[in-house]
């Protein structure tokens, strides 16, 4: 066989359809979430996924379909804990995860434990992405995108500096709603690509990797959409023919995206001080 | 009479069990020059965000151009540079022409987007404080005084009528804030813009503003400096020696 020939595969089309539209999604918004020092919320949510999944199995309901609102109903529990209870996001994020993994637990044991299903939604099961599961990734992928790019600049007001983008008179509190609502979408589509336990490294890495090299804010966004996709097509072929599991590989080449790029990040740093340094030199001479 | 563009009545504010802020009142009319002094922790942040509704007032009332605060609307009327950002991140990856935008974004509809008259107001400002050369910088990589300039440039873009600035020559050396301040001075007096500067340096704020307003969690002077000079209050406050060493210096 080939080494290229896997593209031929339907089911390896079908995964990459889904997983680039999901990477980018992932990506994109996680250049604002790590900006905005959010990280951990995909992994808090993901957690959730887990105890939504449990919910979907035993009320034999298309997890998917489960998850997606009752993840999103915790992501605006988290704000509402900020908001009411007066406690950091952090731990707010911590409270509502593990009430999401508790409910998980005990679900999981009152229908008899563990089955395979639950593992391929803990590991990621890109491979095995149906018809169906590709559209609603890909409008869901669309839609997301689609808001992401009619608040952009409103988005990345409130990422610098939020007090100035609440006295330019943005809506600060309804767009935090939406980007966290966002992101809870986003964690359970990217669930399918990764798995439960990598969706935030998803959320994390292509967007760390852009922003130890980008310089001003789109170029950030196109640089960890591109990452994302990389690492999507290059993990996908790979894992399939180490016969390894795909979400690992994804993550694990993310992470080599992310090593070059901070040493390429370093680099510019350095070369970008000596050229500033010589500009003030021959400034002052 | 000019007309007042900020009011504050009888203004509160408490953090937990303690009041930051008492029972504060004053206005500033269409193109005062406000200096904001007062000691450490003595309010004045606190009452400049409760301005902008940042922070709840306790008690009292605050309009803006005649507006109740939780009425008004006309964001881009008012420029804002604060004393720091609560979240500051040098490694935004914005450059300094993507900071300046973001200031006109209070004038605009959904769904916002940036046109060519955009681009010329943001080099208009970039122009205008000297910072044209740097407009594709990172902001990471600027200067105390390039970033707080930038950060300036933000709050002036879209034109406002009011200038609300908090300690913003902190990060600067005397040059660069000599150069700052005049270029305030030149937007007051040429194109009627208000300020009002929130600043430690009593002994230099005379120079510039045509009012002041002395604070210590309640308001212990607003006026004139002239009147500053002749005020029983404020010889009360600082006693003889200390008033006459502040208003001889100026």
């Amino acid at each position: 066989m080939h080494l290229f020939d896997v593209f031929h595969y339907q089911f390896i089309q079908r995964a990459l359809l889904a997983g680039c539209f999901i990477g980018v999604l992932c990506s994109t918004l996680g250049v604002f979430l790590v900006l905005r020092r959010l990280s951990l919320i995909g992994d808090g949510l993901a957690h959730v996924t887990f105890g939504s999944i449990a919910v979907g199995l035993l009320l034999r309901v298309e997890p998917l379909y489960a998850a997606i609102p009752l993840v999103m109903l915790s992501s605006l529990g988290i704000l509402r804990l900020v908001d009411k209870a007066k406690i950091y996001g952090d731990t707010a994020i911590g409270i509502v995860s593990s009430l999401g993994v508790a409910t998980g637990i005990i679900l999981v044991s009152v229908s008899g434990g563990f089955n395979v299903d639950l593992f391929s939604y803990l590991f990621g099961s890109i491979l095995s992405i149906s018809r169906a599961e590709v559209v609603t990734s890909v409008v869901l992928s669309l839609l997301v995108i689609l808001l992401l790019a009619l608040f952009y600049h409103d988005l990345v007001a409130i990422a610098f500096d939020e007090d100035c983008a609440k006295i330019a008179g943005i809506q600060t509190r309804r767009l935090n709603a939406i980007l966290i609502l966002l992101t809870a979408l986003t964690v359970v589509l990217a669930m399918k690509v990764v798995g439960i336990m990598l969706v935030s490294a998803l959320l994390i890495l292509p967007a760390s990797a852009a922003l130890q090299v980008a310089g001003g804010f789109k170029r950030s966004l196109l640089m960890a959409a591109a990452f994302a996709v990389f690492s999507v097509v290059s993990g996908i072929w790979v894992s399939f023919l180490a016969n390894v599991p795909t979400g690992g590989t994804i993550i694990l080449v993310n992470f080599l995206i992310f090593l070059a790029a901070l040493g390429w990040g370093a680099k510019s740093v350095v070369t970008r001080q000596a050229f500033q340094e010589g500009q003030a030199g021959r400034a002052a001479m | 009479m000019p007309m007042n563009v900020i009011s504050v009545s009888n203004v509160s504010v408490r953090y937990q069990s303690a009041e930051v802020v008492s029972d504060v009142s004053f206005d500033v009319a269409v193109g005062d020059y406000l200096g904001v002094v007062g000691p450490n922790g003595s309010g004045k942040t606190t009452l400049i965000r409760a301005l902008f509704g940042l922070i709840p007032c306790t008690k009292g009332t605050i309009s803006l151009f005649g507006q109740r605060l939780n009425e008004f609307h006309e964001w881009h009327q008012i420029g804002y540079l604060p004393q720091k950002m609560v979240s500051f991140n040098p490694y935004f990856p914005a450059t300094v022409r993507e900071i300046v935008a973001m200031g006109l974004l209070g004038r605009k509809r959904f769904p916002k987007h940036m046109d060519r008259n955009d681009g010329a107001a943001i080099a208009k400002v970039l122009e205008l404080l000297d910072i044209g050369k740097i407009k594709e910088a990172r902001i990471g990589e600027l200067s105390g005084g390039q970033l707080q300039r930038a950060l300036l440039a933000r709050a002036m873009v879209a034109e406002p009528q009011i200038l609300v600035l908090d300690e913003p020559t902190t990060a600067l050396d005397p040059e660069a804030r000599e150069k700052f301040l005049a270029v305030l001075q030149e937007l007051n007096r040429t194109s009627g813009v208000t300020v009002v500067l929130v600043t430690h340096d009593i002994m230099g704020i005379g120079r510039y503003a045509s009012k002041l307003l002395y604070l210590d969690r309640k308001l212990i002077f607003h006026g004139g400096f002239d009147a500053f000079c002749a005020s029983a209050e404020v010889t009360n406050y600082f006693g003889e020696f200390a008033q006459h060493v502040i208003c001889h210096r100026h």
